[in-house]
């Protein structure tokens, strides 16, 4: 594909046509690997020497986390995309990413939260992964509302780049605080390219599908989200137009 | 099922939390794309039908 070409997607007409081909086999491979993926993880895995059965969270907390840390750096490059190029696309998709990443980070959240009372003896505690997280959920719900509070989009969208810009602090935070700070509860990487720090492979498979079904369903929602946004935008024109006309 | 023994109730309702919170957002995702194209649809058979 060559450099321009990435830039007609950036038509809305395009984007639907696109879309309407591409997001049927994307939705029907997120099923299938997240079935597959929480199948396996469930039924078919081994309980942990020292964790037990309660292994099998890993399946959806670690998943989930990756998706709210990644769905913020999205909403990031689109917010950035808007602000230099103008491309109200860009803009709608980072708007349609937001909810579902304020769903990731509360998976997040609750799973986390169910795992630590049994293996930490506590559902929560003020440790730098728990609370940067527990700040980059305030920050997408903050991002949420922005976009509704404020009536003009091109306004909207430019107001929600700033605070996407400033909440991706917390998201590289979240990802990166256990190495920044050496205290807290939560243990570092699950999964790295770094073999060593890899969970055993009889948990690392079926972590993989479900991670591929996570981003694979998290890519649908985005994409039919946007195409809701931009024509949900096109009856905010066509209405506003009949009050002038 | 798996036997999930002292923890089974910690296991079961990260999976409820977790596969609850993910069909809701599919279906308010699914249900506010038919309403809204609906919506735009009868719009431009409005603004078509008026001239």
């Amino acid at each position: 594909m060559s450099r321009a070409s990435i830039w007609e997607y950036a038509n809305p007409r395009t984007f639907i046509t696109t879309t309407d081909k591409v997001l049927p086999p994307i939705a029907w491979a997120a099923a299938a690997c997240l079935i597959v993926g929480l199948v396996w993880g469930f039924f078919f895995t081994p309980d942990d020497f020292r964790q037990g059965s309660t292994v099998k969270i890993i399946y959806l907390h670690v998943p989930a986390a990756m998706m709210a840390i990644n769905a913020w750096l999205m909403m990031l490059v689109a917010s950035i995309i808007w602000v230099v190029r103008r491309h109200h696309v860009s803009a709608l998709a980072a708007r349609a990413a937001a909810p579902v990443g304020v769903v990731m980070t509360l998976i997040t959240l609750f799973t986390g939260a169910i795992w630590g009372e049994p293996m930490w003896g506590t559902w929560w505690a003020w440790d730098p992964r728990l609370t940067s997280f527990l700040i980059l959920f305030l920050f997408y719900l903050g991002y949420v509302a922005l976009w509704s509070a404020i009536e003009n989009d091109e306004t909207a969208a430019d107001l929600t780049s700033i605070l996407c810009l400033v909440g991706s602090v917390f998201a590289l935070l979240s990802r990166y605080a256990v190495n920044f700070w050496n205290q807290g509860l939560h243990q570092g990487a699950s999964l790295s390219l770094d073999k060593e720090e890899n969970v055993a492979d009889v948990f690392y498979f079926p972590l993989l599908v479900c991670i591929a079904g996570f981003v694979l369903l998290f890519l649908a929602l985005v994409l039919m989200r946007t195409r809701t946004e931009i024509r949900a935008r096109r009856i905010r024109a066509i209405m506003a137009r009949e009050r002038h006309a | 099922m798996p036997n999930l023994g002292k923890y089974a109730d910690a296991v079961l309702s990260a999976y409820a939390v977790t596969l609850t919170l993910l069909a809701a957002i599919v279906l308010l995702s699914l249900w506010r794309s038919r309403r809204v194209r609906a919506e735009l649809q009868k719009l431009e058979e409005r603004h078509k039908s008026d001239g």
